[in-house]
């Protein structure tokens, strides 16, 4: 139903990011294959090496258990009070972590957990002598946690709410007691979810970077990414950076191999005008079980975000914030983010019309089914090729350029947009195909196309859900110390890199009151993108 | 003492809505609860089921107070128009439910139940699983699980309600054979007055929150054009 120029411009724009994509990508790897072969090979399964990835999947697994056996008693909590005190509130708090970044939230922890934090502080005062110690496994662990609890929650309770009412109904009319109705109602519904809940975080925490940076301890608590890191940053040893990262990438493409065959989940409920009616757990004990299970769940969450708050407040904020060094990488960042977000936008919308115009054929052929496929793994490319390894490989080729230095903003940029790329296709692909649905026949008996059809029928509907892909984008590019881990200097400041350069030279009070601004930022761009997409969903 | 169901000044705010039921329902009869949307049927049966709790007032079924008791305490059973199977449990096990909460059976148990299924038509049904049965099907399993918890107040939600003409009326001949089996007590919320005319004895009208009409059947649809009178004569 499309016209034929129209078409042809789709698929075009999809060729085009799917070039960019593969020659970006493609060029990284293809050094990482070429440099010293040999040596790489030889370095793949070293006893160093080995401990790594051991280690990797180690942490990973015990974060992913940890994280769901607490986030499912809290869903089932919170399902079972519908009208718990301050519930909507819990829940938008149980979102925040989502959009927090991973280094502001590091330092809450540390301020709660840390050598220095209010919980040492409570035991030493206590007489105790021994502090808790966050560094290492532990501390991975806690940061893992914190993130994820927070989204699995969020996950189960979808699904527990998403039951029909009336199964709460009848197991009251049945006289179901609780363990019954956590038999027969509960858990099914949950044990649907629970692997792909479970393997979309060990995906997270198999490949997370910057918690294990700054709450690792040294090389017995080390993953894959930190790793290949120090192998550049500080060894400069590109054979071993090279060996980490094929053990890297073999990890992720078979984690995503194996999520791909598990049902996905997702947050998204439908409570339009249902109310939910729930009988059981009325008794004291239920009653008391709920409340503290939920009480200790946001503390959990909670604490750490109050503890960057109140660090925050005590640092000198105006000060910071007329730093030269501030004024820089603000700057800096805020260039690199609002141009990873335009390019993982554009490259998003168009992948998405790429695909529309395919489908639009009657019968595409393979070469454009094939294109199709391509397209819509585009955007999870980067799933498998994580950012750092991207980096590496970028690493290697300008190097033989001269100064990295100058080249590297263009490649956070890059490589940020493309982390982005994921997140702004799932916001945007709905939101265009229902539009594409419900204009296309009309706009095509009207004869409207081109400029106009974008400007009059296009632009008004789809503006909201494009900014909250540029929000998200934008908020994820902000926080992100991953990719410019690997290229910071004094020439290339971005505020992650500043916090994280100042914490490590034991500037504690300003690394606080700048992760304070960094967190804010990221927050307010979240929260901006998660309400133009609950208006627009009311719409 | 009243043997049926007593709503004695029961009333009940829900949001911006106010509630006010006082009526007697009469014990080993049908009673069609007919009105408009929203004008509170179904928040009148959620108040026999104990779903919903009145806030003064008191509900007696066969002479006893169950104003606060538990829905599973009182002598009902319930059917909603949908999702009354557990979609992931099979057929024998969502009718056994109603045997033992818990799933402990003993073997007469589980031969009571398959005899259940055997008495709507469901004979050979147990291991299948509710998404693989027709909707009718669904609400037969529905009524074997009423059928074995055998309650003297049956309560039932629109139950047809998303069933076509032909089914509707096999089901509610299924619902009269069982009704007149057992005697007992039938509640049923409908928008069929042919449905009202082929089964029900008596009709509450609820309006706005509020009985309206409390009436037999002859002199509610003689309220109505005559062609229905027609049909009540092959009840």
């Amino acid at each position: 139903m499309l016209t034929t120029a129209e078409r042809r411009r789709g698929i075009v724009a999809g060729l085009v990011v799917l070039a960019a994509v593969i020659v970006f990508v493609g060029t990284a790897i293809a050094t990482l294959l070429a440099w010293d072969g040999d040596q790489s090979a030889s370095r793949l399964f070293t006893a160093y090496t080995w401990s790594i990835l051991r280690f990797t999947l180690w942490q990973a697994a015990l974060s992913t258990l940890l994280s769901v056996a607490f986030a499912i008693p809290v869903a089932l909590a919170l399902a079972r009070r519908p009208r718990f005190a301050g519930r909507a509130w819990i829940l938008r708090l149980m979102a925040l972590p989502m959009g927090l970044p991973a280094l502001v939230g590091a330092l809450g922890l540390l301020g709660v957990w840390g050598r220095q934090g209010v919980l040492n502080g409570w035991l030493t005062a206590a007489g105790l002598e021994h502090p808790v110690s966050v560094y290492g496994l532990s501390g991975i662990l806690l940061a893992h946690t914190f993130f994820n609890i927070p989204l699995a929650v969020r996950l189960l309770l979808a699904v527990l709410e998403r039951l029909p009412a009336e199964y709460w109904l009848l197991s009251a009319s049945l006289g179901m007691k609780p363990l019954s109705i956590f038999r027969f109602v509960e858990w099914p519904a949950l044990a649907r979810v629970v692997p792909g809940v479970a393997g979309l975080i060990f995906m997270l925490c198999a490949t997370s970077f910057t918690l294990v940076l700054v709450l690792g301890g040294g090389p017995a608590a080390t993953t894959l990414e930190v790793a290949i890191y120090h192998a550049l940053r500080f060894d400069f040893d590109p054979p071993r950076a090279v060996a980490l990262a094929f053990l890297q990438i073999a990890l992720t493409a078979a984690v995503i191999g194996l999520i791909a065959f598990l049902p996905a989940a997702t947050d998204t409920v439908w409570t339009a005008g249902r109310k939910v009616l729930r009988l059981d757990g009325r008794s004291s004990a239920s009653r008391l079980w709920d409340g503290l299970i939920i009480a200790v769940a946001v503390i959990f969450v909670a604490s750490p975000l109050f503890s960057v708050l109140v660090a925050g407040l005590r640092a000198d904020l105006w000060k910071l914030v007329n730093g030269p060094r501030f004024i820089q990488a603000a700057t800096t960042s805020l260039v690199i983010a609002v141009t990873a977000a335009v390019i993982a936008v554009s490259a998003s919308l168009a992948i998405i019309t790429a695909r529309q115009a395919i489908r639009d054929r009657r019968d595409p052929n393979i070469a454009a089914r094939l294109l199709s496929t391509s397209l819509a793994g585009t955007s999870s490319l980067v799933l498998v090729v994580p950012p750092i390894i991207l980096g590496t490989g970028w690493f290697l080729v300008l190097r033989q350029f001269g100064n990295v230095a100058a080249f590297a903003p263009f490649l956070v940029a890059f490589i940020n947009a493309l982390m982005a790329l994921p997140f702004a296709v799932r916001v945007l692909e709905p939101a265009l195909d229902d539009h594409h649905h419900q204009t296309a026949r009309l706009a095509t008996s009207l004869g409207i196309s081109g400029p106009a059809k974008w400007r009059l029928i296009d632009l008004p509907v789809l503006t909201r859900p494009i900014l909250t892909a540029l929000s998200f984008a934008m908020a994820l590019s902000l926080g992100d110390l991953g990719a410019v881990a690997l290229f910071g200097s004094s020439e290339l400041v971005t505020l992650p890199w500043l916090v994280y350069s100042t914490l490590s030279s034991y500037r504690t009070n300003d690394a606080d009151g700048l992760a304070l601004i960094l967190g804010v930022i990221c927050l307010a761009l979240t929260i901006l993108g998660t309400a133009g997409k609950k208006e627009n969903a009311n719409a | 003492m009243h043997d049926g169901i007593v709503l004695d000044k029961v009333a009940l705010t829900l949001g911006k809505t106010s509630f006010a039921f006082d009526c007697r329902i009469e014990p080993g009869a049908v009673t069609a609860i007919a009105g408009p949307s929203g004008a509170g049927k179904s928040t009148l049966l959620n108040l026999i089921a104990g779903f919903e709790r009145p806030q003064s007032g008191h509900i007696l079924i066969a002479g006893i107070d169950q104003t606060l008791s538990h829905p599973s305490e009182r002598p009902v059973s319930v059917v909603f128009q949908d999702h009354n199977l557990f979609a992931h449990l099979d057929i024998f096990t969502n009718v056994a439910l109603g045997l033992n909460p818990s799933l402990r059976l003993s073997p007469q148990d589980r031969d009571r139940a398959e005899n259940a299924l055997v008495r709507v038509g469901l004979a050979g049904f147990g291991k299948r699983m509710p998404g693989s049965l027709s909707g009718g099907e669904k609400q037969r399993a529905a009524f074997a699980r009423a059928l074995l918890r055998n309650k003297p107040v049956l309560l039932l939600d629109e139950p047809f309600a998303a069933l076509d003409t032909d089914l509707r009326l096999q089901m509610s001949a299924l619902l009269l054979d069982l009704h007149k089996e057992n005697a007992n007590t039938v509640v049923m919320i409908t928008h069929d007055r042919e449905e009202i005319a082929r089964i029900a004895d008596r009709i509450l009208h609820v309006e706005k929150g509020q009985i309206a009409t409390d009436e037999a059947k002859a002199d509610y649809l003689s309220r109505f054009a005559a062609p229905v009178s027609a049909l009540s004569g092959t009840v």
